[in-house]
C-alpha cells in the first residue's frame, strides 16, 4: 500500500520576465518519501523548491498542502509554512539571535497569536453573552505564556543535544562554523515540528571536511522518516539515502527513478552525458 | 570698543546668576532636548514604517499607491526647508485648525519628528537593503508574517548597521533646534539671546552658547560610539 501524499504539484510553472524557468513540473510527493533532485545548475531545480513553499511565487500550476492549493494567493501561506521545514545553501541563521533564539523564535511567536486570537475571541463572547440570555462558552486557554517559552526553550535544548550543540545554545551565529551553522538550521526548521523538510543545496556553502556532519545529521532524520525532498550535488548521499531521484533539465523532470535504476541503468541521454561529469 | 572682558565676564555671570538667568539656559536646554530627542523618536517611527513600506514587494495595487504616497511625503519635507515648515506650522496650520497655543514647543516637536521622519526613512531604507535577503526569506520560510520578520530580524540588523547615520541625523537636529526660536519657543539660543540683553553684551553669551551646543554634540557623538561597541561586542 502507498503512503499518503503530502504534498501534490500539478503543472507549476515559473517564469521571471521572459524566462521561463519551469514549465509544467507534476510531482507526488508521499510521506515519507525521501527526494533527490540532480540536475545541471540553472536547469530549475532550486526554483523548484523554492515554489514548493512559495517563497517564489509560482505562476501557473498548482501546489496541494493539507487540502489547499498553496498556488492561489487568497490562502494564508504562513500557516501552511509552519508545516513546511526549508534549509538554505547560505544557512541563514537569524544573526542578532543566539542559537536558541533562532530556534525558539518561530514556535513562540506563533504560539503567542494563537493565544492571543482565543483572547479576542473570548472578549467577544463575553460581550456576546451581556446581551443575550444564553450564555456562550468561553474557550480555555491551556498554556500560559511563560509554559510556551520554557516548553519551546526544552524542545530547542533537546534538539540542539541530539546534534550534539547544546553549549552553543547562548553563542551568536557569527561565532560558529559552516558546518554547526547549517546543523543549527535544521534544528530551526525541525523545531516547528514539519510535515515534510526541503533542502536547497545544504552543503553546497560548506567546506569539504564539514560536509560529513551535516550529511549524518540529514541521514538521521532521513531514518526517523521525515518526508524530505532535497537539492543537491551529492550523488553518494543520494545513492545512500533517497528513495526516489529526479533528474531536472530544461523546466520539466526528466526522469525518475529508485537509485538503484538511476544510477545503475539511466535511459535519458541528458542525464547519461550529466551523470558522466559527475561521478 | 570696549574690549575688557573681565567686565564682560562680570556683567554675564551676574546676568546668570543674580537676576536669575541660570533658570531659563536650564528651560532653554530642557526644551532644545526635548525637541530632539522626541522629534527622534517620533521620526524613527515614522521612518521605519515608510522604510518598510517603500521596500516591500509591489505584486499588488496597495502597496504601490502607499509607496507612491510615501514617496510624495518624503520629498514634501525633504524639500522645503524645515524654518519654512515650523512658520507654515505655527502661523499657518494652527489659526486654520483653531488651535491656540502658549509656546510654539509642540509645534517645534511635531515639525521636527515629521521632518526627521522623512530623513530616517531613507536612512532605514538603505539599512534594511544592506540585510542580507536570506534573514527575510529564513523568516517568512518558518512562517512568520512579513511584518513580524521585519521587526524581530530585519530592522534590529539594519538599526546596527545604520547607527552612525543615525547619530549623524539627532546631531543635526540638536543644532537644527536653534531656529525654534522664531516660533515663541524658548530654546538655547533663545535663552541665551536672553542673557545678552539682560547683560547688555551678547560677547560672552554666544561664545558659551557655541560652547554648550559643542558639549552636548560631543556627548552625543561618545554615546553613539560606546553604543556601537556595545552592539558589535553582544554578536560576538
Amino acid at each position: 500500500m502507498e503512503n499518503k501524499v503530502v504534498l501534490s504539484v500539478q503543472k507549476l510553472s515559473k517564469h521571471f520576465g521572459d524566462n521561463q524557468v519551469l514549465k509544467g513540473v507534476n510531482l507526488d510527493i508521499r510521506q515519507g518519501d525521501k527526494i533527490v533532485i540532480v540536475g545541471a545548475s540553472g536547469c530549475g531545480k532550486s526554483t523548484f523548491l523554492r515554489c514548493l513553499n512559495c517563497l517564489e511565487d509560482p505562476t501557473g500550476g498548482h501546489i496541494y498542502f493539507d487540502g489547499e492549493d498553496l498556488a492561489d494567493m487568497k490562502v494564508d501561506i504562513n500557516v501552511h509554512r509552519q508545516k513546511i521545514g526549508m534549509v538554505f545553501q547560505n544557512f541563514n541563521l537569524f544573526n542578532n539571535l543566539t542559537v536558541l533564539q533562532n530556534v525558539t523564535l518561530a514556535p513562540i511567536i506563533i504560539a503567542k497569536k494563537k493565544i492571543r486570537k482565543i483572547k479576542t475571541k473570548n472578549f467577544l463572547t463575553k460581550i456576546g453573552n451581556f446581551f443575550t440570555r444564553e450564555k456562550a462558552p468561553l474557550l480555555e486557554i491551556n498554556q500560559t505564556i511563560e509554559e510556551i517559552k520554557a516548553q519551546a526553550n526544552a524542545k530547542a535544548m533537546e534538539l540542539l543535544k541530539k546534534i550534539g550543540l547544546e553549549e552553543k545554545a547562548n553563542a551568536y551565529p557569527s561565532t560558529l562554523s559552516g558546518g554547526q551553522k547549517q546543523r543549527i538550521a535544521i534544528v530551526r526548521a525541525l523545531a516547528m515540528e514539519p510535515e515534510i523538510m526541503l533542502f536547497d543545496e545544504p552543503t553546497s556553502a560548506l567546506d569539504p571536511e564539514m560536509v560529513g556532519e551535516v550529511l549524518n545529521v540529514m541521514t538521521d532524520l532521513a531514518k526517523s522518516g521525515m518526508t524530505m525532498v532535497i537539492v543537491t550535488h551529492e550523488m553518494g548521499f543520494a545513492k545512500n539515502v533517497a528513495n526516489r531521484v529526479l533528474f531536472m533539465d530544461e523546466g520539466v523532470i526528466k526522469e525518475e527513478a529508485s537509485p538503484e535504476e538511476f544510477f545503475g541503468n539511466p535511459k535519458n541521454e541528458r542525464l547519461k552525458d550529466f551523470l558522466s561529469k559527475v561521478l | 570698543m570696549n574690549n575688557d572682558y573681565g567686565l564682560l565676564w562680570e556683567k554675564f555671570t551676574s546676568a546668570l546668576i543674580d537676576k536669575n538667568g541660570y533658570k531659563i539656559v536650564l528651560e532653554g536646554l530642557l526644551n532644545t532636548l526635548q525637541i530632539a530627542v522626541i522629534g527622534l523618536l517620533i521620526g524613527i517611527i515614522i521612518g521605519t514604517i515608510i522604510a518598510i513600506i517603500r521596500v516591500m514587494p509591489k505584486y499588488k495595487v496597495f502597496p504601490r499607491i502607499l509607496d507612491k504616497i510615501c514617496g510624495c511625503y518624503v520629498e514634501l519635507f525633504r524639500g522645503t526647508p524645515m524654518m519654512v515648515q515650523l512658520l507654515i506650522g505655527y502661523n499657518v496650520l494652527l489659526p486654520i485648525l483653531g488651535i491656540s497655543v502658549d509656546s510654539g514647543l509642540p509645534v517645534a516637536i511635531v515639525v521636527f519628528g515629521l521632518n526627521s521622519s522623512a530623513y530616517v526613512s531613507e536612512i532605514m531604507r538603505s539599512g534594511i537593503q544592506s540585510v542580507d535577503a536570506g534573514q527575510l526569506e529564513a523568516g517568512r520560510a518558518v512562517g512568520l508574517s512579513y511584518w513580524t520578520t521585519m521587526f524581530r530580524i530585519v530592522i534590529p540588523q539594519a538599526i546596527k548597521n545604520i547607527l552612525p547615520t543615525l547619530g549623524n541625523e539627532f546631531i543635526v537636529l540638536v543644532k537644527e533646534t536653534s531656529i525654534t526660536g522664531y516660533v515663541a519657543t524658548i530654546d538655547l539660543t533663545r535663552a541665551f539671546t536672553k542673557l545678552g540683553s539682560d547683560s547688555m553684551s551678547y560677547v560672552i553669551p554666544y561664545l558659551m552658547l557655541g560652547v554648550a551646543y559643542l558639549i552636548i554634540v560631543l556627548l552625543i557623538s561618545w554615546s553613539v560610539r560606546t553604543l556601537e561597541k556595545k552592539l558589535k561586542k553582544s554578536e560576538r
